[in-house]
């Protein structure tokens, strides 16, 4: 059943695309929106990175099942054999993958275009960013599963989902914060304890409650 | 039955207001407007209680199955967002006077506003979902996720709040309470406590009414 999230990857390329552009697009409008003044900007930009991983994250976990669904395949996954909390697995590991990916590509043009020198906070960034995506994926996944079937499914799934990430939201950009300040990460460890918390509740909450999901 | 709760909450309430406007003395240096805080302490408490219902009944509708504990949830749901609105409503007018303002990004606050957009979410999903049998394990799921997420909000809102600014200015003194105005606030925690009951009682015979009408 894991080979599901290769199935996403492969899939996942034209939702790739599209996100790098939106990626680009929010760059360009943070840039408009708050001009070239760089105090200014280097004091809000924990929270602009931030801002673009989790628009763009949104675009591309709302869309996890809908293949699934424009397909008629929904069938098919609530008939597969065996454990369903090995498609969720799968599922999360790819749009952990999707997300990386444009991650990666997001800092890079944070870096070049607000002219930030992220080399030597990378490792520490790098933790952070993997313990607020897998938060975000995990629940985002759960959720956009469960809004798949509703109606305005577009509208209700950042509905439901930006309220509960808060946690995740605030500790994320206030590590983020204090790496970009050259604070050392023990300055920090509450915020990285709580996400590492909140990841496990979070993914556990997603294996014990994705079954409820796909029964019908 | 419902009826009898009814007035017994009706009847509290009254006893309620006589308390905390009559018995109760006024407070020296808040004056009138701390008689606020016998409505926003009792809402405050119900939502809570309303949510944790919520959580309770979602776990029994999804071991149980059964249609009752889903209306339970989705009537303590209902009623736990009005409440938090009253709560928010109640702690701005008392803000205002006293902090001199109507809202401010206090801990406590934001914690509460996250609770209240959390839940108006999950009965925007009960709402959005045709099927009423998948609505209900939804929502069910919803709502065991969105209690477990109660702590980690509570946490994180505290730590980014209260490593900037400590809120002993913003808390209201926690100072010994006289019994006057103790027994007053017990009184209306009780009388708040039996209108949830009754609201969830009365909305629960209301969702069974509407959902045996369209079976």
């Amino acid at each position: 059943m894991a080979w599901k999230d290769l199935l996403v990857e492969r899939r996942s390329k034209e939702t790739l695309n599209a996100l790098l552009f939106f990626a680009l697009a929010l760059l360009f409008v943070f840039q408009f929106a708050l001009d070239a003044d760089r105090e200014r900007l280097a004091a809000v930009l924990p929270g602009l990175l931030w801002l673009a991983f989790i628009l763009s994250g949104m675009l591309g976990l709302g869309r996890v099942f809908l293949v699934e669904r424009e397909n008629d395949c929904w069938e098919g996954l609530l008939l597969a054999p065996g454990d369903k909390s090995a498609i969720y697995l799968g599922k999360l590991a790819g749009s952990l993958a999707l997300m990386f990916v444009v991650e990666a590509i997001v800092l890079a043009l944070f870096a070049l275009f607000f002219n930030v020198d992220l080399v030597p906070v990378l490792p520490g960034l790098t933790l952070v960013i993997a313990l607020g995506t897998l938060g975000f994926a995990a629940i985002g996944t759960l959720f956009a599963a469960m809004t798949a079937q509703a109606r305005a499914r577009e509208l209700l799934f950042p509905v439901l989902l930006l309220p509960v990430l808060v946690p995740v939201l605030l500790g994320t950009v206030k590590a983020t914060e204090a790496l970009l300040l050259r604070e050392p990460l023990a300055d920090v460890a509450h915020w990285l304890k709580l996400l590492v918390a909140a990841d496990v509740i979070y993914v556990v909450a997603g294996l014990l409650t994705f079954d409820f999901i796909l029964e019908g | 039955m419902t009826t009898l709760l009814g007035w017994l909450a009706a009847l509290s309430l009254a006893v309620g207001a006589v308390m905390g406007f009559g018995v109760a003395p006024r407070e020296v240096t808040q004056g009138n407007v701390q008689r606020i805080m016998y409505l926003h302490v009792p809402t405050a408490w119900v939502a809570y209680l309303a949510f944790g219902v919520v959580l309770v009944a979602s776990i029994a509708y999804l071991v149980q199955r059964r249609p009752g504990a889903d209306r339970v949830a989705h009537a303590s749901a209902e009623v736990g967002v009005i409440f938090t609105g009253l709560t928010i409503a109640a702690g701005s007018i008392w803000g205002k006077p006293t902090w001199g303002t109507w809202w401010t990004w206090d801990a406590r606050l934001t914690s509460v506003a996250v609770l209240f957009v959390m839940y108006l979410g999950y009965l925007l999903l009960r709402g959005m979902i045709d099927d009423p049998e998948r609505a209900a394990r939804y929502c069910a799921v919803l709502g065991i996720v969105a209690a477990l997420d109660v702590p980690l909000v509570h946490f994180s809102v505290y730590w980014w709040r209260t490593l900037h600014q400590p809120p002993s200015v913003l808390k209201p003194g926690a100072a010994t309470m006289p019994p006057a105005i103790l027994a007053a606030l017990l009184v209306n925690l009780a009388a708040f406590t039996l209108l949830y009951v009754y609201f969830v009682a009365k909305r629960v015979r209301l969702l069974r009414a509407e959902s045996e009408a369209l079976a």
